[in-house]
């Protein structure tokens, strides 16, 4: 049943759900705030760039400047100050947080009465989200491990040796893009539908539709293999008898799709990093092994929402499946 | 004195006491005048000295010592870039992360007072502590709000630092700790979920170390574990859980790496994170921009 304010509100105002409602607000307002500072500074470049006589002369800053100005000020007392302002307006809120909302207590923990839904922590729930669509060897442990490496990784592949220390978007779209995607497009976006959308069961419910914890999904997922109808026919009167020919087949057969997609993202991912001349002199500057850290990564990364698209569109399961791993 | 007295031996010593209490008067109001004195001025004391070892006059100096010589404060540079004491460049997103720390370690020792870690009491001592402990109710409450918000400051944090490009050269390596500090504050969060032994706890840490045992050759269930021997009692999620289900060995665990081990290794961490920061130069900006023409290889 849509319609159903009434869901949307027990959602929204279940306690453990208010950083996600506080979120909603303070990663679309930071992310304006760095880009609209980004923006500005590009500006600024792009007059300094036209005009060299300028850009020799210019203090090279969008903030308030003075050439009699110290470049430096004392900490004492004017950045301690703000944090002890800072210090004071958190623990304000936080008292004022805690005294009007309680912390969650359910029933005692009991392993015989399943809570459904069962939630992971909602800083947790974009992994619990992949869980859907992976097996868990890969939204559980392969996933979290290459975001963590992966993160590790940004400052040792970025060749690009602008805005450093300044907002840009201009400078570093390529960059901006990426991280923006897989933090918010990805990331947030899988921890919202987690909180928002998922319902008993973990079962996909539009907002203000009723939560019903009868409801059955009728879920026909199949796997690329019977869609193309590898069954191994052909492949039986190859090998020898005791061979499962079907196995084979499949496993064989998964590889294709598998390597296509790498080729193909791979390739992709060339043209978009070489499509400006700055990004082709950037590239230039770029070593073998970073390339192809950074093209690996990518790869990985676009396949999140590449499954994502495939299981909810066209109810594909496993794109290659094996005894041993399926992806 | 009468002045038919005068000269009378018997008034005498009385005339003497007389202009001694006087001159004694005077010394003890010219005294307590100074040292009133003095205490306007509680700058001077020996005490104050003793305290802060820098004197209170507001030139540059001393504004310097200010920061240098106090244990607290020497985590600061005396003088930082004057932009980026403004909100607009750093969101102040760092400082607030190590605040809520500290809020939460305050909080979490008094919280610490009223629990046991054990199957029979965890829950009973949630339930003391909001009906029975004072301010126990909202002891607990900005426990869990900060540690929420903790997590929150410690994302947003990060999106700054990429945004202003601070990870690059020579911060690479002070990125990298970031982000260990960045999953330690998850992994503390999460430690913590499970200790009220409620409901909500016990099923998110159950579905969350369930992917423990999907891990590849470690776990029972994941890719190529069983070939390795991996079953329900000896892979990684009993490790993590001390035992096949979560239960009272799993609450212990949790407790302990709640409250002394991820804090142990997050101060460290933070330790390493602040001190690279000051030896990588300080914030990293706003600096001023540089032009793609200007690029050296």
């Amino acid at each position: 049943m849509f319609g159903d304010w009434h869901q949307l509100w027990v959602i929204v105002s279940n306690p453990d759900n208010v950083p996600v409602v506080a979120l909603l607000f303070l990663v679309p307002f930071f992310t304006w705030f760095g880009l609209y500072q980004g923006v500005k500074n590009d500006r600024l470049i792009a007059r300094l760039e036209a005009d060299p006589e300028l850009a020799r002369t210019h203090h090279r800053k969008t903030q308030p400047y003075h050439p009699t100005w110290a470049k430096e000020v004392h900490v004492w007392p004017y950045l301690l100050r703000m944090e002890l302002l800072v210090a004071i307006i958190l623990t304000v809120i936080l008292l004022v947080w805690a005294l009007t909302i309680n912390a969650p207590l359910e029933e005692p923990a009991n392993a015989a009465i399943t809570m459904n839904p069962a939630k992971a922590p909602w800083y947790f729930l974009g992994l619990q989200e992949m869980l859907e669509y992976f097996d868990p060897w890969i939204a559980g442990v392969v996933m979290p491990t290459l975001i963590i490496l992966g993160l590790m990784a940004i400052p040792f592949i970025d060749a690009n040796p602008l805005g450093n220390g300044y907002y840009t978007y201009r400078q570093r779209r390529f960059a901006v893009w990426t991280f923006l995607v897989g933090l918010e497009g990805l990331w947030i976006m899988l921890m919202l539908i987690g909180t928002f959308i998922r319902g008993p069961g973990f079962m996909w419910f539009w907002p203000t539709q009723t939560w019903d914890p009868d409801r059955i999904e009728f879920q026909a997922n199949r796997n690329l293999d019977q869609l193309f109808g590898i069954n191994g026919d052909w492949l039986r009167h190859l090998l020898p008898a005791s061979w499962n020919a079907e196995i084979w087949a499949k496993g064989l057969f998964g590889i294709i799709p598998v390597a296509l997609y790498f080729l193909v993202a791979a390739w992709v991912f060339y043209k978009v990093i070489n499509a400006t001349p700055f990004s082709r002199k950037v590239f230039g500057r770029m070593s073998l092994v970073q390339t192809v850290v950074m093209e690996l990564l990518l790869i990985l990364m676009l396949s999140l929402p590449l499954t994502i698209f495939l299981r909810l569109l066209f109810r594909i399961k496993y794109v290659w499946e094996t005894p041993w791993f399926s992806i | 004195m009468p002045e038919e007295n005068r000269g009378n031996p018997k008034t005498d010593l009385l005339e003497q006491g007389e202009g001694k209490v006087q001159a004694l008067k005077h010394w003890f109001r010219t005294k307590l005048d100074e040292q009133t004195e003095e205490l306007k001025r509680p700058e001077d004391t020996q005490l104050y000295k003793a305290f802060f070892r820098v004197g209170r006059v507001d030139d540059a100096r001393n504004r310097a010592l200010h920061t240098l010589n106090n244990l607290f404060l020497h985590i600061h540079p005396t003088k930082v870039n004057r932009d980026a004491v403004r909100y607009s460049y750093t969101w102040g997103m760092g400082g607030i992360s190590f605040y809520l720390f500290i809020i939460l370690t305050f909080t979490g020792v008094l919280l610490m007072f009223y629990y046991h870690p054990t199957k029979v009491q965890a829950f009973r001592d949630i339930l003391y502590l909001e009906h029975d402990v004072p301010f126990g109710l909202q002891l607990r409450n900005m426990h869990r709000w900060a540690a929420h918000l903790m997590v929150l400051a410690v994302w947003l944090h990060m999106l700054r630092v990429f945004l202003t490009g601070s990870y690059k050269r020579p911060r690479e390596f002070n990125w990298c700790i970031g982000v260990l500090l960045l999953v330690l504050t998850m992994l503390l969060s999460f430690t913590g979920y499970l200790l009220p032994d409620d409901q909500l706890g016990f099923w998110a840490v159950t579905v969350g170390t369930n992917m423990g045992r999907a891990t590849p050759l470690l776990g029972s269930q994941g890719p190529f574990g069983p070939q390795l021997g991996m079953t329900s009692y000896n892979d990684v999620r009993f490790a993590l859980l001390g035992g096949s289900i979560v239960d009272a060995n799993a609450l212990l665990r949790a407790y302990i790496w709640h409250c002394i081990a991820l804090p142990l290794m997050i101060s460290i961490f933070f330790g390493v994170h602040f001190w690279r920061v000051r030896k990588d130069g300080g914030a990293s900006g706003p600096s001023p921009v540089m032009l793609e023409s200007e690029i050296r290889d």
